[in-house]
């Protein structure tokens, strides 16, 4: 493998971390989902990089799944369901963005300092596109966490899933991973396909999370 | 014997998994209610007899599903469960038709998705691949959010979402872990398939890097432990127990907790063979001692019924992990024991439970009264499942909590204490409710109520014999198990 076939493969999943930096502070709906859909776009290409220096031509399926699935069609529904849902105007308080990238930045460096220190012993690409995989990982549970609306804890979740998707194409020849990546595509489908947006929205008139908490049963 | 049975006509594995996938596929084309419920205790029975052959044929492994003395345990107690919660269900959701809360339309649904999630269970259980392993889980994790939403209420929407969202990133989360195990066999076993076979991982484990199967250990800790509701990462649980079909938290409480149980006890086994990893012990007895505590004293503060004996089951986990965290072949015994008399009190006590809340028409703990007067079956049936989950003589988990102690007071005087005070702290709160819940005078309805007795007082007989009488060969067969963890 030469260094320029590195270098690419770096750049891409060094995007992916990026990419999930630009999704923590979109405050606005649309916004939120186009950063998504590069966010997949780029996943795709670096799973595509991955089969062509690998060798390995069954990861061009989990690539072309994640253009397809998660690059057009799940951005598309999910705009769909925003407008039909009536909160594409809404504008999502995102508390204090600086502390948020603060927070991301720490949670970078500790996957940095964990993965490449554990996985001292696996070959470089392996290794870097492990600590990159847990660092996008790592910023959609951030993500999830800073989050109070329905649809972008579900955007911050298929965030954390690409991560996943990446580590288990750096892991080189690990069998499974069509397997893996399409059930948890499926998964996906059927979050977003959203039996539930649809079903909070009608008990709740609102997809703000935090109306969901006060019917706990417990605390009147 | 042996070489009759080893000419079955059938693969026990293959059975195990064929009947719930097939019945399930079944039951989504059948309607009707009398037909779907009584072929679904049907498929379970057939189940529970298929995991029973395990017992004296013992097929060899294959590359995906293998069978040794550790899961053969989980997989009777959890097909036996899965066939009395079936016996359960089908006079319990009678009574839902009946009042309406579930309509026709959505009973295929759960008929095919109890199946479901049998097979989901079974195979989880059964897998000699990590992958695999953590692909049905995953499903028994969908399925399970399906049936909490069930009744589509705010607060079912609510578990549900809950369950969804946490069960998801927990699972995401040992999918992490589950890749970096695979990384730290690579190098020693090679590429491919076989790096993730369990037979091949055990065998060849010393081998592996240890940074990084410590890194993957607490990755795979901190998902399957959001699964099986260790305390910090509980907040599904309660929720989800509470507002489902009560046929869905005995499954839940009584086996699925279990099931990720049984994948933590599949790692740590792992990391015991490498002796350069650190010891998982150490992390297990503290979520577990984290988890018995914390769920006692939330005990209190309950006020539906359900929930209540939702966070019992957080602390009896938190004790099993305690015990499995221990280590060492009696403190393994007592957990091993343990798991199976919880399963069968907790799964009991729901069945008790189920039926209580219909006849009374509530959750609410402080409008049920007098049990013992206006349901003495029922209401007894709750007193002994209480009395047994509380830990008194003479039921079988006495036994085990015993068992548990005191293996602890011999290697860790003060970590004994600290079980001593979780369990003496649920045991106040337990007894406290159940005074309230079944004696004194009954408030609400007193009308009858059509419930079927045969699998609450099955379990309760089961557990109550344990407690008295231990056969010799389980005991042998249970001290085998012990070893094997290490």
């Amino acid at each position: 493998m030469d260094g320029h076939s590195l270098d690419i493969a770096h750049m891409l999943a060094g995007g992916m971390v990026l990419v999930s930096f630009m999704l923590l502070y979109q405050d606005r709906m649309f916004a939120l989902l186009n950063v998504f859909a590069l966010h997949a776009v780029v996943l795709s290409a670096s799973v595509a990089w991955q089969a062509h220096i690998q060798n390995a031509p069954h990861l061009y399926v989990p690539a072309a799944i994640a253009l397809v699935l998660k690059g057009i069609i799940i951005p598309v529904a999910l705009h769909q369901v925003v407008i039909r849902l009536g909160i594409h105007r809404t504008i999502e308080t995102v508390g204090g963005i600086g502390l948020t990238m603060l927070f991301g930045i720490g949670l970078v460096a500790l996957s940095m300092v964990v993965m490449l220190r554990a996985a001292a012993a696996a070959d470089p690409l392996a290794r870097e596109d492990l600590a990159f995989a847990l660092s996008v990982l790592l910023l959609g549970l951030l993500m999830m966490v800073t989050r109070r609306n329905a649809v972008s804890q579900i955007v911050g979740f298929m965030s954390l899933e690409n991560g996943l998707i990446l580590a288990a194409t750096g892991a080189r020849g690990m069998p499974l991973v069509v397997e893996i990546s399409v059930a948890f595509s499926v998964l996906i489908a059927f979050i977003v396909i959203g039996v539930f947006l649809f079903r909070i929205r009608e008990r709740f008139d609102s997809v703000e999370l935090e109306v969901l908490d006060e019917f706990r049963g417990e605390r009147r | 014997m042996t070489s009759f049975l080893s000419d079955l006509p059938f693969d026990p594995i293959t059975t195990i998994l064929v009947i719930p996938a097939a019945s399930a596929m079944l039951l989504v084309l059948l309607p009707g209610y009398w037909l779907t419920a009584r072929l679904n205790v049907l498929a379970a029975l057939l189940t529970f007899v298929a995991a029973l052959s395990l017992l004296v044929v013992r097929p060899a492994p294959t590359a995906y599903l293998f069978v040794d003395d550790l899961n053969v345990v989980f997989i009777v107690l959890s097909t036996f469960v899965g066939f009395t919660t079936s016996a359960f269900s089908a006079s319990y959701i009678a009574h839902e038709l009946e009042i309406g809360r579930l309509t026709r339309q959505y009973l295929r649904f759960y008929h095919a998705m109890y199946q479901t999630l049998m097979f989901s269970m079974n195979l989880g259980l059964l897998a000699n691949n990590i992958g695999l392993m953590w692909v049905a889980i995953e499903l028994a994790t969908l399925t399970t959010v399906l049936m909490v939403g069930i009744y589509r209420t705010h607060e079912a929407l609510e578990a549900a979402w809950k369950y969804f969202i946490l069960g998801s990133v927990g699972i995401a989360l040992a999918l992490f872990g589950t890749i970096l195990v695979y990384m730290a066999a690579r190098p020693v076993i090679g590429e491919g398939h076989d790096a993730m076979v369990w037979t091949a991982l055990v065998e060849k484990a010393a081998g592996f890097s240890p940074e990084l199967l410590n890194v993957a250990f607490v990755f795979l800790m901190l998902g399957y432990g959001t699964k099986v509701g260790l305390a910090p990462l509980h907040a599904w649980l309660p929720d989800a127990h509470a507002e489902g079909p009560t046929p869905i938290s005995a499954v839940l409480s009584g086996l699925l907790l279990n099931v990720a149980l049984y994948a933590l006890l599949r790692f740590k086994i792992l990391m015991t063979a490498n002796t350069a990893a650190f010891a998982p012990g150490p992390l297990m007895v503290t979520l577990g001692l984290v988890s018995l505590i914390f769920a006692g004293f939330m005990l209190y503060r309950r006020r539906d019924i359900k929930r209540m004996f939702a966070y019992s089951s957080i602390e009896h986990m938190g004790i099993i992990t305690f015990a499995f965290g221990m280590g060492g072949p009696l403190a393994n015994f007592a957990g091993l024991m343990h798991m199976t008399m919880h399963s069968l009190t907790k799964s009991a006590i729901f069945y008790a439970v189920g039926h209580i809340s219909q006849a009374k028409g509530t959750q609410k703990i402080a409008e049920i009264r007098g049990l013992t007067e206006s349901h003495p079956v029922l209401g007894w049936g709750l007193v002994m499942g209480v009395v047994a989950i509380a830990g008194l003589p003479p039921m079988g988990i006495f036994m085990s909590e015993f068992l548990i102690v005191s293996s602890t007071f011999a290697r860790q005087p003060l970590l004994a204490l600290l079980v001593v005070f979780g369990l003496l702290i649920a045991f106040g709160a337990l007894l406290l409710r159940l005074n309230e819940i079944a004696f004194g005078k009954p408030i609400g309805s007193s009308a009858p109520v059509e419930a079927s007795y045969v699998p609450l007082f099955a379990h309760l007989g089961l557990v109550l014999a344990a407690g008295i009488y231990l056969p010799t060969p389980l005991v042998a067969w249970f001290q085998g198990v012990a070893r094997l963890l290490g």
